[in-house]
């Protein structure tokens, strides 16, 4: 390829067809809190787990949502569980029991 | 001669069943017991003290319900009527049978059906002071005492307030059958006994002789017939009930008298499960104590999850996992449970079932060497929410001059109990390995914490060689070796227990003297061992936020009756909770007491460092 001294960025589309929803859906009827999550980012900031390494339950949540779970199962897995997310969380979202039926979701598909 | 009916088979064969069942679950329940408690078993047998306070507890508790007395009088005579009315008829049924049978071995229906065998004459008036006439009076007695406590029974089905009992249990089909049995008993006997009595004109009490009299004569049919009858529906009654035991809620009768013993020998339930958990299980009366206790119940309106759900699900070999993770696990029911039960175990272990197959990874966590100092301070993720409080610490281990270090102060590690709370023993157990590590590095003899989850866990799971306090007891020890000196605000105050440190850890009275030092604290209706909990547990799994702001505001009510000035708890969890909803001041028992050191603001002032940065 020329090099024209610049690039196009990676393509960032996402194809909703191509994700899997059944985690979500899965996930959904778990935790139905879930859906009124606005993404603030609030569990992510106060998060134990997140001073020590590169957690983000709010990337988690998203990548979920999109059906894009390859990367999250290992993610899941460094949560201490000790509920500040669900303390500061402006929705009221039970986080606890979210990251349950997420990992629960990944436990029975796979 | 022997005497016979046919009638005496449904009894017969009911006992046969019941005692043999009874037999292969004790021999399951001690032959299934851990080797050690086997011996603990064996040796507290040996002890005649341990048999004595055995007995001594049976007598109280399983005859004379003394726990539900104190609850309820009402409640109490219902369950004794029954408990002691039946024992003592038994017994005196059986001595009565010797009178007119010189044999030492009865059949054991002969002291049952007495009635219908033996029909004595009372021929003079003196009569009344020989040994049968006493025998048919105090037999009489005896069955109106239980018919006293049937009647209590049926007023309780519609009027359950009167008993101390604003909602009862929803009974399963079994505990219907079994206890529509167990109701038909002795009203039945009453009528087989008057009208054997009435037909044969003697041999009854002044219950049952004067009834069947009555009887007799208003009703024209033929007596011994009719008086067949009942024997035979009496019997039909007796035998069901037994059939119906072991698959019933009255299996707790045999059960709990073996799970005194239990007890008394110092068997202890296991984390995992034992055979002490299933009899346990079987010892739950599903008396529905345990439903009036819980704060879901009565501010949440969730009335399917309480103990006695969960318990009677795990006997049947199926819990919905609803029933399990729906629980604040604060120990109310279990304080309030007559029969003891621990239940936040039971629940526990039936969580750990259901959690124990998902893995957790933290190897993100580096160890590093913490320093040394005399105390090690764990604020405890919740007080890392509520700053202040780990704040008003500091300030409080420098006013004290103490070698204090802040072991988590750069974000802790969680302690594990959260995990634990979720069934995820296996994995809290990496936590709980690098928090003792750290701890143990710091060479400390004391370990504070001010979050009582933490102090739980501390004291239960981690093994440490130091000591181990909560916030409270060390600030009070501190004041006590007047390493600080407190100065009253005079301010109203209410204390709130903690769960975990109350119920969970028996702390109640050191926040509540060191409260008395620098405040006015007021008393709240429920507390200590009754006291409620904030609704902001990470016990409580699966339930909506509305619900658990509903329970939260529940107890705001109960703590607030009296317009106190402040709010006062010992729980970075309980104060963020209450702060969302209280419009009283929540503040933390350290809060207050680094406010009460004297001189406190002027001396902030003095720090030449502030002063100089307070200088524009």
């Amino acid at each position: 390829m020329i090099d024209f001294g610049y690039t196009i960025t990676k393509d960032r589309q996402l194809d909703y067809d191509r994700g899997d929803m059944r985690y979500y859906r899965l996930v959904q009827s778990l935790e139905p809190s879930v859906d009124v999550c606005m993404e603030c980012g609030s569990c992510t900031a106060t998060c134990s787990a997140g001073q020590f390494t590169e957690f983000n339950i709010r990337k988690a949540h998203t990548l979920i949502r999109r059906g894009n779970t390859e990367s999250i199962k290992a993610e899941l897995r460094k949560c201490m569980f000790c509920g500040k997310c669900q303390l500061v969380c402006p929705r009221g979202v039970n986080l606890r029991n979210l990251i349950l039926a997420m990992n629960r979701a990944i436990e029975l598909l796979g | 001669m022997i005497k016979f009916n046919l009638f005496v088979l449904p009894f017969s064969l009911g006992l046969i069943y019941v005692v043999y069942s009874i037999i292969i679950h004790y021999y399951r329940w001690i032959k299934s017991l851990p080797a050690v408690d086997k011996v603990k078993l064996a040796n507290g047998l040996r002890t005649p003290s341990k048999v004595l306070a055995s007995l001594k507890e049976i007598f109280l508790e399983g005859l004379i319900h003394r726990k539900l007395w104190k609850r309820n009088p009402l409640l109490g005579y219902m369950h004794m009527s029954f408990a002691l009315g039946w024992f003592l008829l038994i017994v005196m049924g059986n001595l009565e049978s010797r009178i007119y049978h010189g044999a030492y071995i009865n059949a054991p229906y002969y002291p049952i059906f007495l009635k219908f065998f033996i029909h004595d004459r009372l021929v003079l008036f003196f009569e009344i002071f020989t040994v049968p006439a006493f025998f048919r009076f105090i037999m009489d007695f005896l069955l109106l005492f239980v018919l006293s406590g049937l009647g209590l029974a049926l007023i309780k089905r519609k009027q359950s307030q009167w008993f101390g009992l604003k909602r009862t249990t929803n009974h399963s089909f079994f505990d219907r059958v079994a206890l529509s049995c167990l109701w038909m008993i002795f009203p039945l006997r009453l009528l087989a006994e008057s009208y054997t009595a009435g037909y044969f004109g003697g041999g009854g009490g002044f219950l049952t002789q004067n009834l069947g009299n009555l009887l007799i004569k208003i009703s024209p049919g033929p007596a011994e017939s009719i008086a067949y009858i009942f024997w035979w529906s009496y019997s039909l009654a007796l035998g069901l009930f037994f059939i119906m035991m072991p698959y019933s809620r009255y299996m707790h009768i045999p059960s709990e008298l073996l799970l005194i013993i239990f007890r008394h020998c110092g068997i202890q339930p296991k984390k995992w499960g034992s055979s002490f958990s299933d009899l346990e299980l079987h010892s739950c009366s599903r008396c529905g104590v345990c439903i009036d206790a819980c704060q879901l119940n009565f501010a949440a309106g969730i009335s399917d999850i309480q103990a006695i759900y969960l318990i009677r699900g795990q006997r049947d070999q199926y819990v919905p996992e609803n029933i399990a993770m729906t629980c604040m696990l604060c120990g109310r029911c279990q304080e309030a449970c007559p029969v003891g039960i621990k239940v936040d175990l039971l629940r526990l272990i039936k969580r750990r079932e259901i959690g124990s197959g998902q893995v957790s990874d933290f190897s993100y966590l580096t160890q590093g060497h913490p320093g040394f100092a005399e105390v090690v301070y764990f604020a405890g993720c919740m007080s890392h929410l509520t700053p202040s409080i780990h704040i008003a610490m500091e300030g409080i281990f420098r006013e004290a001059g103490v070698d204090y270090l802040f072991v988590d102060r750069g974000g802790s590690t969680c302690c594990g109990r959260p995990l634990m709370l979720a069934g995820k023993d296996k994995q809290s157990n990496e936590l709980i390995e690098f928090n003792k590590t750290l701890i143990r590095q710091t060479r400390a003899r004391l370990l504070v914490t001010s979050c009582p989850i933490c102090y739980k866990v501390f004291r239960e799971e981690y093994n440490l060689p130091i000591r181990i306090q909560h916030h409270s007891q060390y600030i009070l020890e501190l004041v006590r070796e007047g390493k600080i000196a407190l100065q009253s605000q005079h301010r109203k105050v209410v204390y709130h227990d903690p769960c975990d440190l109350g119920r969970g850890g028996n702390v109640y009275d050191a926040p509540r003297e060191l409260l008395r030092k620098i405040s006015d604290l007021m008393p709240v209706e429920k507390e200590c061992a009754d006291a409620l909990c904030c609704g902001g547990s990470l016990g409580l799994m699966n339930t909506t936020l509305q619900k658990k702001d509903e329970v939260t505001r529940n107890v705001l009510q109960f703590l607030l009756a009296g317009n106190p000035d402040i709010l006062v708890t010992a729980c970075p969890l309980c104060k963020k909770t209450f702060m969302k909803h209280s419009k009283t001041e929540v503040r933390d028992i350290a809060e207050l007491v680094h406010d009460a050191i004297p001189g406190r603001q002027i001396r902030k002032i003095m720090d030449p460092q502030k002063a100089e940065a307070a200088i524009p």
